[in-house]
């Protein structure tokens, strides 16, 4: 199994890989919003842990459907699927091994990006930490989307379309949970420790649905 | 040991590709799967490593060192495709394989080195995967089944590719899988080069010719 997470971590910088696409594609939709949005500070520090969210998830989006679709083509899903390793676990690896080359990329640019936004340390520290929280979510998600289509030629978009509405109330408490943060009357751990639930949740459910979906995919 | 398999039949879609098929097959023995294009060898070859459901009958490995649950864990799968990575350098490919494979009890993989020692390509290891030619990426794929254990060799047409050397270097590497008390079945249209073997002749739809020894 560690073999298999430092071959996926290796493929993920090597040519081809895209580890930093996401991270990049992040980048440049936080970057756009000042411009679109206009120079008011206010309006910019308000919506900032929103944007940055809702870039965070669709990054991670962007990448989940080659998390087995680049192991089908070259038959080694074939050869996963036979081992007498559960491929539940299989899955799993796999899926931390991706978060890990795509999704903490995202958690460690999004001070930064915060700093763009106009956001005080409070919001940055608190948006930081509800996408580290979060986004693996995203990823267990995805996988059981990226099973599904693993047979389509061009699953990318379908991918996103299955996994946004999954994805949603990862959304919701990791937006509401800096909100509670910055603004004072509301509590922060409450949709904190539910965006936690979320995570740990779908940490369980994603990998056994992709797993299924592989097992009755092969052809 | 032996691979034993009762009235197989499966589905491509609505088709039946084959139907009823049994053979069994001792260790130490090898049995070459011919016939034409599209009789169904792929897809027998599949249904044994337990790729696809089969549609009735079963296969299964008897008296093994050790239980399976799925034949498909006692077994190396060789398809059309070499599943190895483009981007990593051969080495690291097959120390991922190694590591990931284990070995079935009952035997050992060799180390990297003397696998692609025996497919003859020493000294390549530290290239890309993607970097070497159609042959060469075939006997790394062959060197894949050497580094880990597996009693039964699945192989789906595996000297497509190679060179008559290569062929002649496979066909001693399968001799050797069977020495050790080994399995291999083979789909196949070039002559193997085996000595003795079964042979299973696939006539196409629905139709199966008897065992040939």
């Amino acid at each position: 199994m560690i073999a298999l997470l430092a071959r996926d971590l290796k493929l993920s910088v090597r040519a081809g890989g895209g580890a930093l696409i996401g991270v990049l594609f992040f980048m440049t939709v936080v970057a756009v919003i000042p411009f679109g949005v206009g120079p008011d500070l206010n309006l910019l520090s308000r919506i900032g842990p929103a944007i940055l969210w809702i870039g965070a998830l669709l990054a991670s989006l962007l990448g989940l459907d080659r998390l087995f679709q680049a192991e089908r083509e070259d038959g080694s899903l074939d050869l996963l699927l036979m081992q007498e390793t559960p491929l539940v676990l299989t899955v799993f690896v796999k899926c931390v091994a991706h978060w890990v080359a795509t999704g903490l990329p995202l958690v460690i640019a999004s001070p930064l990006l915060g700093l763009f936004m106009n956001m005080d340390e409070v919001a940055i520290g608190a948006t930081t930490l509800t996408l580290l929280a979060g986004t693996p979510a995203i990823t267990f998600i995805g996988a059981a989307g990226a099973a599904i289509a693993v047979a389509l030629p061009r699953g990318g978009l379908l991918v996103s379309i299955l996994v946004l509405p999954l994805a949603i109330p990862v959304l919701i408490f990791g937006v509401s949970a800096v909100y509670a943060a910055i603004q004072d009357p509301a509590p922060f751990l409450p949709p904190f420790l539910i965006l936690i639930a979320i995570n740990l949740f779908f940490a369980v459910l994603g990998p056994v649905a992709a797993a299924a979906a592989l097992r009755l995919s092969s052809d | 040991m032996r691979l034993v398999a009762e009235g197989l039949s499966a589905k491509r879609g609505e088709d039946l590709i084959f139907q009823d098929i049994s053979f069994e097959i001792p260790r130490g023995e090898a049995l070459v799967v011919k016939g034409p294009n599209g009789s169904g060898k792929s897809t027998l070859l599949r249904v044994l490593a337990g790729l696809l459901p089969a549609e009735t009958g079963t296969a299964k490995l008897v008296a093994a060192a050790q239980p399976v649950e799925r034949l498909g864990e006692a077994c190396h799968y060789l398809g059309h495709r070499n599943a190895m990575k483009r981007e990593l350098t051969v080495d690291e490919n097959l120390v991922f394989w190694k590591a990931f494979f284990g070995d079935f009890s009952g035997g050992a993989g060799i180390s990297v080195d003397e696998a692609v020692e025996s497919v003859g390509l020493r000294g390549i290891v530290h290239l890309p995967f993607g970097y070497l030619s159609a042959g060469q990426q075939r006997r790394m794929a062959m060197a894949k089944l050497l580094v880990a254990w597996r009693p039964v060799w699945i192989l789906d047409e595996p000297t497509a590719a190679l060179d008559a050397s290569a062929e002649a270097m496979f066909a001693g590497l399968v001799t050797t899988h069977l020495a050790r008390g080994g399995i291999a079945i083979a789909a196949t249209h070039q002559p193997l080069g085996l000595e003795g073997v079964r042979e299973l002749r696939m006539t196409g739809f629905a139709g199966v010719g008897e065992a040939v020894w």
